[in-house]
């Protein structure tokens, strides 16, 4: 691992902080869209891992998302409660708790969806996480536990700027540091070539798991972040909708690259909010845009040649 | 050093061997020859694991390997080096290879053995920092076969080592599959459809025809055998 990125690492970390010691004086819109911006930093750059580096193709991001922000906001809300805390320490010590909580919990559902569906390759797995997705959120919907269709409200809004910003550099950090281990080459040998890569002694199947479960232990920290940005969470805010707009993050930032897919991130949560307006419309917008793109620019937007890593 | 004992191999309802028996001694070169679906890749996908067997054994060195993983073979020192240059096109050369000892943790065996593939393929050497999408057909072959050569192998099963290569190249390569199997005493099943240079570079082969084994014998033989002259060496 080389020094220097986690001098970035550090740097990321401080500057967050300092953000959120002056975000009380911030034009308080525009913080809610940095905090939209650095969650979905994380989910596109998880997500990045998974149907990017290792060449597998998931359509059932947000359904790890969903298993992220229920668990972490039955943490805070149900825990928090009944702990008796003082505020700070809820924030600053139960929020970070249930963010790990519902990572694990996501990358846990990651392994059970994983383990028994990555052998199968391209076009099927698609259909198994789009599957998985739509059964997450119909559970949802269905368990009065956590409000059923009506979602779940009254979640407390932890989510700052240093929190948001601090998950998103170390998601970076992990899928950065881990494809530039010696370990981490074989997920790009995996996307690769199969075959070749199996016949190289890799054990294929455990690094598409192990690509699935970190990816899918990010995207249930985002949807902790989520759930405590918004204050409201429900089944439908974790539909199809929401994975296909990670995955054109993805591939406008073009798949299997570091830095093209986090500016396609910031770009696309920001080009959003003017088109607020158009509501559901939005998503031919994004259906155009990704035509588009795999006519002109199958590469990804934010392509340099043969920079494929920062290695 | 491997022995196949009466092996079918079935994907799902499609009989692809039926009932293929072959020796292959420790040293030698031996070689696989047969028409488009006779079924010697799928013979040397069952060797290596990726495929399982229905019926019959695989012996390895003695031991049963029927429906072991690939990825535990290779550390039994088996290598596979498939079909069609399956190299890791977005990772440079010099990755490849690093990758071909995936199962090596010191660092200086790696070094030396990327030595020794430098030194087998020169070309290689000058284009070690290139993605190894960007080689041409010849140069892909060249590092697909030193990347299997990256685990340290005793035994080598190569698959269609001249698909697509220029006449030049063909002929350079099978110099080094010669030059490995002598100087590292590497044994080596290899598939082939040019029939006549790999026969000449063999000592044993086998005719697969359809999922059986029709023909085997000594390689000089097999090339002055009419039948194996009328269709596998245009006559």
């Amino acid at each position: 691992m080389l020094p220097r990125s986690q001098i970035w690492l550090l740097a990321v970390l401080g500057a967050a902080a300092v953000m959120s010691a002056v975000s009380g004086r911030l034009n308080p819109y525009w913080l809610d869209v940095a905090m939209g911006v650095g969650i979905n930093i994380i989910l596109a750059v998880s997500l990045n891992l998974i149907n990017g580096f290792t060449g597998q193709f998931s359509l059932g991001h947000a359904g790890f998302m969903a298993v992220g922000a229920y668990t972490s906001a039955m943490v805070t809300t149900v825990l928090g409660s009944r702990l008796g805390l003082s505020p700070v320490l809820l924030r600053w010590g139960l929020f970070p708790v249930s963010l790990v909580a519902g990572g694990l919990l996501a990358g846990l559902a990651g392994l059970a969806v994983g383990a028994p569906s990555l052998r199968l390759k391209g076009d099927y797995l698609a259909i198994v996480t789009l599957g998985f997705g739509e059964i997450i959120k119909v559970i949802l919907q269905n368990l009065n536990a956590v409000g059923g269709a009506r979602g779940l409200s009254g979640i407390p809004s932890y989510t700052n700027l240093f929190w948001t910003f601090t998950v998103a550099a170390v998601t970076v950090y992990v899928v950065w540091g881990l494809l530039n281990s010696t370990y981490g080459r074989g997920f790009l040998a995996v996307a690769d070539d199969e075959v070749a890569a199996e016949a190289m002694g890799l054990n294929t199947t455990r690094y598409k798991i192990n690509a699935f479960v970190v990816g899918s232990f990010f995207a249930g920290a985002a949807g902790g972040l989520y759930a405590h940005l918004k204050g409201y969470i429900s089944p439908t805010g974790f539909d199809f909708n929401k994975s296909i707009e990670i995955v054109v993050m993805v591939i406008l930032g073009g798949m299997g690259r570091h830095l093209g897919v986090i500016v396609a991130a910031i770009l696309l949560t920001v080009v959003q909010e003017p088109l607020r307006k158009l509501g559901d419309w939005r998503m031919i917008l994004y259906a155009l845009l990704l035509i588009g793109l795999m006519l002109t620019r199958p590469q990804g937007l934010f392509v340099w040649p043969l920079k494929r890593r920062n290695a | 050093m491997l022995e196949l004992r009466d092996l079918t191999v079935r994907y799902g309802a499609i009989t692809a061997l039926h009932g293929v028996s072959l020796r292959v001694a420790a040293g030698s070169i031996v070689t696989l020859i047969g028409g488009n679906g006779a079924g010697k890749t799928t013979t040397l996908r069952t060797v290596s694991g990726m495929v399982k067997p229905a019926s019959g054994q695989v012996l390895f060195e003695g031991e049963e390997i029927g429906g072991i993983p690939t990825h535990r073979l290779v550390a039994r020192g088996l290598a596979h080096c498939p079909e069609g240059r399956m190299v890791f096109a977005n990772l440079t050369v010099r990755e490849n290879l690093q990758m071909g000892a995936y199962l090596q943790r010191d660092k200086g065996v790696i070094r030396r053995e990327e030595e020794y593939v430098f030194a087998l393929f020169p070309r290689l050497k000058e284009r070690e920092a290139q993605p190894a999408g960007t080689l041409s057909g010849g140069e892909q072959q060249m590092l697909a076969i030193g990347r299997a050569l990256m685990s340290q192998p005793r035994f080598l099963l190569l698959d269609e080592p001249s698909l697509g290569i220029a006449p030049l190249l063909v002929k350079l390569i099978f110099e080094k599959i010669v030059e490995l199997n002598r100087q590292r005493n590497l044994t080596i099943l290899l598939v082939e459809q040019n029939a006549n240079l790999a026969l000449e570079v063999s000592n044993h082969g086998y005719v697969l025809e359809t999922g059986r084994i029709q023909l085997s014998g000594e390689a000089a033989g097999l090339r002055a055998d009419p039948r194996v002259r009328d269709a596998y060496l245009g006559g």
